[in-house]
């Protein structure tokens, strides 16, 4: 009793600062200046990215971007680490297979959500989208794919070869920024092009592709982690 | 209508703190550190919002030049998406945990993980 | 104004009878789909609140991927509860 009630005194503090915050937030009538300056007309032509998201994701904030794919490579690996096993002392258990419906509808829909993940990912700079989300959706077909059949296994050297050539990649994108632009990450060491047409933004395209790469396969990676400890006895 | 979702979020933190604070099973304090997530991310998303704006995103509805009139504020929206990625790393490696922890006691109950209390 | 408030409402209620039903109901699996039930009908609220990245970031990975996650740790640990 006694800690349930010390339970309610923190949950009724933190109402207390709640409806505070709510009380004093008035709404936004205009942006306030660090979202001006992400919105004048000089900075989205210098960026040339249709996508403001995008533009404040890999250009303005790629550092940030960067310590987030850091940390989830981090999870990533530690949830390998920990699932490990020896092949050796794992003996194979039967699984059920499958149903048909499952199966068939599979194979029609999987190749079409990788098409639609790629898509994603190569319009993040125009229309809402990027990497993150794009890698997300061709996670969601493996995972589709290992429902499927579920003895498949992930060629996970594969994945890890994908993977830490993308964050190179991303990571030497972003040192050229500093040599040939204005600084990390700076996406006009391409040439910018016209807002809206696909070739354009200069480097975002280039390195939302790198971007979905790594999440996709560090989240391909995660669960197929998870899948292998399903068939261990 | 940023009101409304703003108190949506609040609540959701609350309802998510009182799940962990409260609940014996671990799997349960999980889902309750993932509403609390959810309900962060509908409190920021809602303090990005401008009355009548929309989406940050330029085509024929919104030009280049009335950009800093219509949209809404993209920091938000790039700190959410970052913080959506996160959040699904760290509550699969709180599983992973939470298995292996089962693994090794046969139980999910928390008070049963009193070794370091004496 | 009336017509624009109602739905954000009605979604909030719901999204707060979920949460209950996660933290309060008796069966794992059914907690888990009401935990995923709450991304997707937040995915909805950012579409409301002009943030369509951030929604399908939502409905993606909150509702897709991490339910599948808590569905597969949930069927380890059965399957080693069943083999006792």
């Amino acid at each position: 009793m006694v800690r349930n009630s010390f339970r309610l005194i923190i949950l009724v503090g933190l109402l207390v600062i709640f409806s505070t915050l709510v009380w004093s937030f008035n709404g936004n009538n205009e942006l306030n200046s660090l979202a001006q300056f992400y919105t004048q007309q000089e900075n989205i032509e210098a960026v040339n990215a249709a996508n403001l998201v995008s533009a404040v994701v890999v250009t303005y904030r790629g550092f940030d971007t960067l310590g987030e794919v850091t940390i989830l490579f981090l999870t990533a690996s530690i949830i390998g680490f920990f699932l490990k096993k020896k092949l050796s002392d794992t003996q194979r258990k039967e699984v059920r297979e499958s149903s048909d419906i499952l199966v068939t509808a599979s194979k029609i829909l999987v190749p079409v959500m990788i098409l639609f993940g790629v898509y994603v990912i190569i319009n993040g700079h125009l229309t809402p989208g990027g990497g993150f989300q794009g890698g997300a959706i061709i996670a969601s077909a493996m995972v589709l794919a290992l429902l499927a059949n579920p003895h498949m296994k992930f060629n996970h050297q594969l994945f890890n070869v994908l993977e830490s050539i993308s964050g190179v990649s991303f990571v030497l994108m972003g040192i050229a920024g500093i040599v040939y632009a204005g600084g990390f990450l700076d996406n006009r060491i391409l040439p910018g092009g016209e807002v809206g047409t696909l070739i354009s933004a200069g480097a975002i395209p280039l390195i939302y592709i790198f971007i979905g790469l790594k999440v996709g396969s560090e989240l391909s990676n995660i669960v197929g982690n998870l899948q292998v400890t399903q068939n261990e006895q | 209508m940023e009101y409304i979702s703003m108190i949506t979020g609040f609540l959701l933190v609350l309802l998510g703190l009182w799940g962990v604070l409260t609940q014996k099973n671990i799997i349960k304090i999980i889902i309750g550190f993932s509403i609390f997530d959810t309900g962060l991310h509908i409190v920021l998303v809602s303090i990005a919002y401008l009355r009548g704006g929309t989406a940050p995103v330029i085509d024929k509805a919104v030009k280049v030049t009335e950009a800093i009139e219509k949209v809404v504020d993209p920091v938000p929206h790039a700190l959410v998406l970052t913080a959506i990625v996160i959040g699904l790393g760290v509550t699969a490696l709180m599983l992973v945990y939470a298995l292996k922890l089962y693994q090794n006691k046969k139980t999910l109950e928390v008070q049963s993980f009193n070794d370091l209390k004496w | 104004m009336i017509i624009n408030n109602t739905i954000p409402v009605l979604l909030g209620l719901m999204m707060i009878m979920a949460a209950f039903v996660a933290i309060y109901h008796k069966k794992l699996p059914v907690a888990i789909i009401a935990a995923g039930t709450i991304s997707l009908l937040a995915s909805i609220l950012y579409l409301f609140l002009a943030a369509p990245d951030v929604a399908m970031t939502e409905a993606s990975i909150g509702s897709g991927l991490s339910t599948i996650i808590f569905f597969y740790v949930l069927n380890k640990i059965r399957k080693e509860n069943g083999t006792q």
